[in-house]
């Protein structure tokens, strides 16, 4: 019996059976659609923050001090930095939490004290006014440039530029409102306020530098620059490499994917769990689809059916199943995951290989388990099979 | 020693078949069969030689628990004796492993069974084409033949109706026609008549009747004497064994029971 025919009569037995078929295929549908939400929500937050740090530049390396008693950066040193072979521009970063108050609107918010350059470093856009100046920094004025969530906060939907608001009681002037750079992973971009350093190293009552971003020349400056760097800093501060460290956005990044590709594969594993649990389901109904028409077979191999025609048959229906279930997984999981995007605010990353692997991976799911169903009943015996009522 | 024999007896179908090349179409020698039962071992075949020509039609009668429907099982290439030698169609029975056994079932035999035994849910159609879908014909040419047996059966209006939109004796019309549609040299028809009422029994044992004056070999196996009398040769089966001339042997206290329950109590 060929293929076609054995095709016919799976669908056939299928239709006479659709609420069974289809509570069947339940579980299926439900282990495709949700390897396909889960994995495209895993694989959209890493490929955003992915896009995040590649925003950043990938020219850009961090100076992260840990200790900031032990190792006490100064102006000068920062100088020293900024004078370095292949590194262009250098942003010291003193940063702290300061609560800010317009009329009755107020909000805690983190303060980021630093220079000029910064903007560039850090490949920040405005989306009103200007950012800070160096003459801002030397003069310690007390103009600031505020986060798009801040500015929200404190100004409304109004303009903010122009405008005035309080910290500890002193009043301080919006040169400039940023643009909204999105969440990832908990840590707004959008709640700060930005101060010359000079300014906000009085308002935080704190002269120690965090961080220091420095922007190399060009990609293939970074690691000259990063090693000049780490020279520099270990002439200046012997013995006390364990209490700060320069990473560049590449480590950052890998740390990131790392964390991500985990969750997505611990995600994925997840679902595909239930489409095993599917798969078990499928092969019950085939138990009991084969004992139920044992008749059936009994007179199909009296007429002359061999034991290849009757498996082809049962795994065919196990497997067009599986498919049938597969199929509407792939749609249902695409349109669940579209409506979480739309409506959750996630950004989903859909792949053609995920969504190509789901199914491949339910119809492997209706071989696997509709050999065994399918085996016993091609190993019937004919006798027993035409008396059994 | 035992090899020796089996080449014996192996040596004599041969010769048989050389004597009867034209007619004899099953040749049975020195069959037997015994299966275990509740651990006893119960002999349902002893020695049993039969030889059917082309072209017969011949009743196998016997009561329940004679081994009939071992027998039965023997011939239609359901089941593989023991010992003895099975020659159908010049074919060697006896050495086939369970597919080659499939392909000759669908080949040589036409199963005409008691309960219909039809695919409920396939039509009428459907049911009859079934044979010739496991010989692998195209759909074309199965749909000719089924229908050109269902109209010798005179079902030709009821192609698409499914077997529980049948009665009984349309249902059997319908086995019937399934039988014949792979054109196989032997219809074996095990209580035909079992699930009929009188009068559909006569038209089906008239059936039978005239697919053998066309030529069709026939082997009837029934518990009822008086279907068995439809055949034109008679042998007995009992207790294992084989006689020939079943019709002058009578079984008067027999001849009144309810076949149809005592084949479900088998």
């Amino acid at each position: 019996m060929n293929l076609r025919e054995s095709m016919k009569m799976a669908i056939r037995s299928i239709k006479t059976n659709k609420m069974r078929a289809f509570l069947t295929m339940l579980g299926i549908i439900i282990g495709v659609a949700s390897v396909i939400v889960l994995v495209s929500i895993g694989q959209g937050s890493s490929k955003s923050v992915k896009d995040q740090i590649n925003g950043l530049g990938t020219n850009l390396l961090t100076v992260n001090i840990t200790d900031t008693e032990a190792v006490v950066l100064t102006d000068e040193m920062v100088t020293e930095l900024a004078d370095l072979q292949g590194v262009s521009e250098v942003s010291p970063v003193v940063t702290g939490r300061v609560y800010a108050k317009n009329g009755s609107e107020s909000a805690q918010v983190s303060m980021t004290g630093t220079n000029a350059a910064y903007s560039s470093v850090k490949d920040l856009e405005l989306s009103q006014g200007r950012f800070l100046s160096d003459l801002d920094s030397e003069l310690r004025l007390k103009n600031v440039v505020l986060g798009s969530d801040t500015a929200e906060t404190l100004f409304g939907n109004g303009k903010a530029v122009g405008e005035t608001f309080q910290i500890g009681g002193i009043s301080y002037h919006v040169v400039g409102v940023l643009q909204s750079k999105g969440t990832s992973l908990g840590s707004s971009g959008d709640d700060v306020i930005i101060a010359p350093i000079s300014t906000a190293k009085r308002a935080l009552k704190s002269m120690a530098i965090g961080s220091v971003y420095v922007k190399a020349e060009s990609e293939d400056m970074l690691t000259p620059a990063m090693y000049r760097i780490q020279g520099t800093l270990t002439s200046l501060f012997p013995n006390q490499s364990d209490n700060y460290s320069v990473s560049n956005q590449e480590d950052l990044m890998e740390t990131m994917s790392s964390v991500s590709d985990t969750m997505t594969l611990m995600l994925g594993g997840i679902a595909s769990i239930s489409l095993l649990v599917g798969g078990i389901g499928i092969m019950n109904i085939m138990l009991v689809s084969v004992s139920e028409r044992t008749k059936e077979i009994g007179i199909r191999k009296a007429i002359g059916a061999d034991r290849k025609s009757i498996l082809q048959q049962f795994l065919l229906e196990a497997v067009v199943l599986s498919s049938m279930g597969g199929l509407a997984g792939v749609v249902i999981g695409i349109g669940l995951a579209e409506l979480v995007s739309a409506t959750a605010g996630l950004t989903i990353s859909l792949s053609f290989s995920i969504t190509a692997l789901a199914f491949l991976f339910s119809l492997f799911i209706g071989v696997i388990f509709g050999v065994f169903p399918a085996n016993k009943a091609s190993k019937l015996n004919p006798i027993q099979a035409l008396r059994y009522e | 020693m035992e090899e020796e024999a089996h080449l014996q007896a192996a040596e004599w179908a041969a010769e048989m078949v050389a004597n009867n090349m034209a007619k004899s179409l099953i040749t049975i020698t020195n069959m037997s069969k015994s299966y275990e039962l509740g651990g006893e071992t119960v002999k349902a075949l002893q020695e049993i030689s039969l030889q059917i020509n082309e072209g017969d039609f011949i009743s196998i009668i016997g009561p329940s628990g004679s081994g009939k429907s071992t027998f039965m099982n023997m011939i239609g290439c359901l089941d593989q004796p023991d010992t003895g030698h099975y020659l159908l169609d010049n074919q060697e029975v006896n050495k086939l492993n369970d597919n080659q056994l499939a392909a000759i079932r669908n080949v040589k035999i036409g199963f005409i069974f008691q309960n219909f035994n039809l695919l409920g849910k396939l039509t009428a159609l459907e049911n009859t084409e079934l044979p010739l879908v496991y010989r692998g014909l195209g759909t074309k040419e199965r749909r000719e033949i089924a229908m050109n047996c269902l109209g010798k059966v005179g079902l030709s209006d009821r192609l698409n109706h499914i077997p529980s939109q049948l009665s009984g004796g349309q249902q059997q019309r319908v086995a019937i026609a399934r039988a014949l549609a792979g054109n196989p040299p032997v219809l074996l028809a095990d209580e035909p008549t079992g699930a009929l009422d009188s009068r559909t029994s006569q038209e089906v044992l008239g059936m039978l009747k005239e697919l053998n004056a066309r030529g069709q070999t026939i082997i009837l196996i029934t518990h009822d004497l008086e279907v068995a009398k439809a055949a034109s040769r008679v042998v007995r089966i009992h207790d294992g064994r084989l006689y020939e001339d079943g019709g002058v042997w009578l079984e008067s206290e027999r001849i009144n029971e309810d076949g149809n329950k005592e084949y479900q109590n088998q």
